[in-house]
């Protein structure tokens, strides 16, 4: 019961369009990293072509958290933080589903941070975009978990002197089996991590630097090409036996994945860390659900429930 | 003088052999939380059961993780069986702590059963009889070898079953039962010890022998079920269809989600036990998001720390059941003790206006019942619905009508039927009715659930006329669910004195306690209310036919000499004859502590209370 099949559908489906998945007007800010996102996120999701009643978007609080009102899909928009325990529910309880989950640093990294980490441990199947802007934008300037040292807000003035979270190194050290990092000037790349993760089986997460254009102008410029920055991609190893292979990165291999998200920022852009081994909370669940049903000889619901209440007399 | 529980045999010589026959029995088993002193309770609570006999338990158990006293009360017998008791007949005391803080709730001429392995008792105490028996030795003697005392209290059942003369082949087969497919070893141990305790000399036993008169057997009655209130709403969730879940540990809560992690799996479901109390609601909300009505719970503390989440889940009308077993509060309290101070939480803890349903089983079997009531409101009116229970119901051991589950049992799936174009997600002339993903929308949108205040499609908006439409939808929407309910019926007197008025583990003390008063010549009445948001209807109507209301609740007066409810009713009713009779002791109350608070408050002076001095078991030495 957990994963009903959908309705029979008459006529063959039109492939999803752009047009289609298109709903509200965007309500961000005019120069927002976060368009760029979501049109990346409407190429992902007109190359997967999933049926359209079948993807779920969530989101918690935040000026990215609006994004689920600008897809036209099934979705919702939940309180502050708390999206992922929210969409493990989704995913859990309905396998059937595509469920992406949207969200800012301050909405994954600090008030959901116990989330962050015990989602990645669960490994619950589903993909989490993490718009980075690295203030807290909706409140109007305000640190963030990402906001780096030394950063002028209207809580730290003087700059800020908190150390900042290392959203690569939490989430591999978490156990996520996914970890990706883009930069929201940088769409086709945008959509190559975004798509990639959407494939995963398991929690996959994406870090997409996406600035604020109101609170923290030219936050991300070091690794934008167009504004003098670099953009460097983690080159990914291919296995040809090539010399030039040996130096390519391994992304099934948590140490180096650990080593190239301790590189000084704005460090390097791609897949940091992919297992396809270790299975997903959805898989496991199903499997207790097949091994216990066994073990019941797959009785009915009532004839277990009768059981149980004969053994109490 | 009418006392409720009297069951005394005049005219019965204690002479041996023959039993002197009793009616109701209370026996108080005292020792240590490891003891086991549980289990010899659930035995005697079961066998009662099985032989169609009433019975009622009460335990406490410390907070500590190992050890620290605990005592496990049952009475049972034929007839009416709504409290554990007030004072018991017999006492069990395994250590001298446990004679020492328990010879007090002995009856006089009750039996005081003692291991002389570690008790010594007063011997000047003639109020009752001390039969000493070497538990403790005896056990090890019996199960022989290791030389463990484990299984002591199994050989206090056998003691106490050749004592009251109990039915020893059901009790064996209750023995093998729980401890069968577990080590042989066990239940050979077991056996040994009960047939070791049932085996003791007559004489050493000072002849104290009883017998339970025995109902005549109705042939048309339903087998009798014996369990606790927390396995109760387990089991009412998952006859309800109820068939995911989330929580987060926390006393008296776990053992509701312990049962649903083993047994869903079993019924194709999943429970997932989180990282927090946030998360498990969060969690069960997605559950019924993708369109399977889950369940959240916790207690007290843990409900706090749910509120945001719930709130949204009024604004977004997500159903969802949420299970909060009361505890004495506030912050960590007292865990492990009972206290009715949830209800304003359970009401109205979140943050603006968010109503929803609040609904309190008032015994174990009710637990079942209500359990599957708020899984049906769930659905109905798209609203999560609070079970609000407490730590006297969730451990408590009652025996029951065994539910007829396959008029009750629910199959319920996600309703992913296409939905029309012309539907709303929240509209405003009717109800909302949730469309889970997968459901194919006709109109081409899909909505989206959120926790902005919103237009009929979903969409944001602060449009002030808007705010005051919604808000005003979604409280009619609880309102409306009161028309669902039955008018409450009113036990004892239907008018005149005074009528008492409970919620919750309350049930059974209070409906005793009206027997004794009416015995002083006042005209009583007894309601309980189980649906506490929205009020059940009709409430004025009775409440208008008496000259005083007393609300009796386990919890403070607060600033303004009411308790919870009392403040609610006497708000809701303007009615100055509603004044409340509360304590904050932790502990449930006494038939004859309401009766005594009732006489005092209402200025009363000359009444009897009722309650049986005497032990059943007191001899004519005694009498």
């Amino acid at each position: 019961m957990s994963a009903p099949s959908a309705p029979a559908l008459s006529a063959p489906r039109a492939p999803l369009t752009k047009k289609a998945l298109t709903a509200d007007h965007p309500t961000w800010c005019p120069g927002c990293g976060d368009f760029a996102v979501l049109a990346s996120f409407y190429k992902v999701l007109e190359k997967l072509n999933y049926p359209q009643e079948k993807i779920v978007t969530f989101a918690g609080i935040g000026c990215s958290s609006r994004f689920p009102y600008f897809v036209n899909s099934h979705g919702g928009h939940y309180i502050h933080g708390r999206s992922l325990p929210f969409a493990a529910g989704i995913t859990l309880g309905r396998d059937d589903l595509h469920v992406f989950v949207f969200g800012g640093d301050g909405d994954g990294f600090s008030i959901g941070g116990n989330h962050l980490v015990h989602t990645a441990r669960k490994n619950p199947r589903m993909t989490y975009v993490i718009m980075d802007n690295s203030v807290y934008g909706l409140t109007k300037k305000q640190t963030s978990p990402t906001s780096p040292l030394g950063f002028k807000s209207k809580t730290d003035p003087w700059g800020a002197y908190d150390q900042p979270i290392n959203p690569m190194r939490t989430l591999i050290n978490s156990g996520a089996t996914f970890v990706a990092r883009s930069h929201a000037s940088q769409v086709n790349h945008m959509v190559d991590m975004m798509h990639r993760a959407a494939q995963h089986d398991g929690f996959s997460v994406v870090e997409i630097l996406s600035e604020c254009v109101e609170f923290f102008e030219g936050a991300f410029d070091a690794a934008n090409p167009r504004k003098g920055g670099a953009f460097p991609v983690i080159d990914l190893k291919k296995h040809d036996g090539t010399p030039e292979d040996a130096a390519r990165h391994d992304p099934s291999d948590e140490l180096a994945a650990f080593q190239l998200a301790l590189e000084p920022w704005p460090g390097k852009f791609g897949v940091y860390y992919e297992n396809k081994v270790r299975p997903t909370k959805n898989a496991l669940e199903q499997k207790l659900i097949a091994n216990t049903r066994e073990k019941t000889k797959h009785a009915s619901d009532l004839d277990l429930l009768q059981k149980t209440f004969a053994r109490m007399r | 003088m009418v006392s409720l529980n009297s069951s005394e045999t005049p005219g019965d010589k204690p002479s041996q052999p023959a039993s002197r026959i009793l009616n109701d029995v209370v026996i108080r088993l005292a020792g240590n939380s490891q003891d086991g002193i549980q289990a010899v309770g659930g035995f005697l609570a079961r066998l009662a059961g099985r032989s169609a006999q009433e019975v009622m338990t009460y335990m406490t158990i410390p907070s500590t993780i190992s050890g620290g006293p605990s005592i496990f009360q049952v009475r049972m017998g034929t007839g009416d069986i709504l409290s554990a008791g007030d004072r018991a007949d017999v006492l069990v005391a395994f250590y001298q702590h446990s004679y020492e803080s328990h010879r007090a709730a002995l009856r006089p001429g009750g039996v005081l059963l003692y291991d002389s392995d570690h008790v010594q008792p007063n011997p000047e105490d003639k109020e009752i009889t001390a039969v000493g028996v070497p538990m403790t030795s005896a056990t090890v003697e019996a199960v022989g070898g290791s030389g463990k005392e484990k299984g002591k209290n199994i050989y206090v059942l056998g003691l106490i079953a050749r004592m009251f003369d109990l039915n020893v082949p059901k009790l064996t087969q209750l023995i093998k039962e729980r401890f069968g497919g577990k080590n042989e070893d066990i239940v050979r141990n077991a056996l040994l010890a009960f047939d070791a305790g049932h085996a003791y000399p007559a004489e050493n036993l000072h002849h104290c022998l009883y017998r339970l008169d025995q109902p005549a057997p109705d042939p048309s009655a339903r087998p009798q079920v014996t369990t606790d209130g927390n396995t109760a709403i387990t089991y009412g969730l998952i006859t309800a269809g109820v068939r995911h879940g989330a929580g987060y540990p926390i006393t008296p809560w776990s053992s509701i989600m312990e049962t649903l992690r083993t047994e869903l799996p079993k019924y194709g479901g999943i429970f997932v036990q989180c990282e927090d109390e946030i998360a498990a609601i969060s969690t069960a909300l997605g559950f019924s998001y993708g369109g399977n009505l889950a369940i959240t719970g916790s207690s007290g503390p843990g409900l706090s720390l749910k509120a945001e989440a719930l709130g949204w889940a009024v604004m977004a009308e997500i159903p969802l059941v949420v299970v909060n077993v009361q505890r004495g509060g506030p912050s960590t309290g007292l865990p492990t003790n009972i206290e009715q101070s949830d209800l304003m939480q359970a009401i109205y803890g979140s943050h603006g206006d968010a109503p929803r349903v609040v609904l309190a089983p008032q015994t174990v079997e009710d637990c079942f019942y209500t359990a599957i009531e708020a899984a049906r409101l769930a659905r109905e009116f798209s609203t999560p619905v609070i079970i609000l229970t407490d730590q006297a119901l969730a451990t408590r051991i009652e025996a029951f009508d065994e539910p007829d589950l396959p008029k009750l049992m629910i199959e319920a799936k996600p309703d992913l039927s296409p939905r029309p174009a012309t539907f709303k997600p929240y509209p405003l002339d009717g109800q909302t009715r949730h469309a889970p993903p997968g459901a194919v929308m006709g109109s081409g949108k899909y909505p989206t659930v959120t926790g902005l205040e919103h237009d009929e499609m979903g969409h944001p908006t602060a449009n002030p006329a808007l705010h005051t439409q919604m808000t005003a939808k979604r409280r009619e929407k609880i309102k409306a669910v009161a028309a669902t309910f039955t008018v409450p019926e009113v036990f004892g007197d239907p008018s005149g004195d005074v009528l008492l008025i409970g919620w919750g583990c309350t049930y059974g003390p209070i409906h005793e306690s009206v027997a004794r008063l009416q015995a002083s010549g006042l005209k009583v009445g007894h309601l309980h209310i189980r649906h506490i948001n929205p009020l059940v209807p009709g409430l004025e109507t009775i409440f208008a036919r008496y000259k005083h209301i007393r609300v009796i609740e386990i919890n403070d007066e607060g600033l303004y000499g009411y308790g919870q409810l009392t403040t609610l009713l006497r708000a809701r009713f303007c009615n100055p004859a509603i004044a409340s009779i509360t304590k904050t002791d932790g502990l449930t109350f006494r038939v004859s502590e309401i009766v005594e608070l009732v006489a005092k408050n209402l200025g009363l002076t000359a009444i009897k209370t009722g309650a049986r001095k005497q032990s059943v078991l007191a001899g004519p030495d005694h009498a």
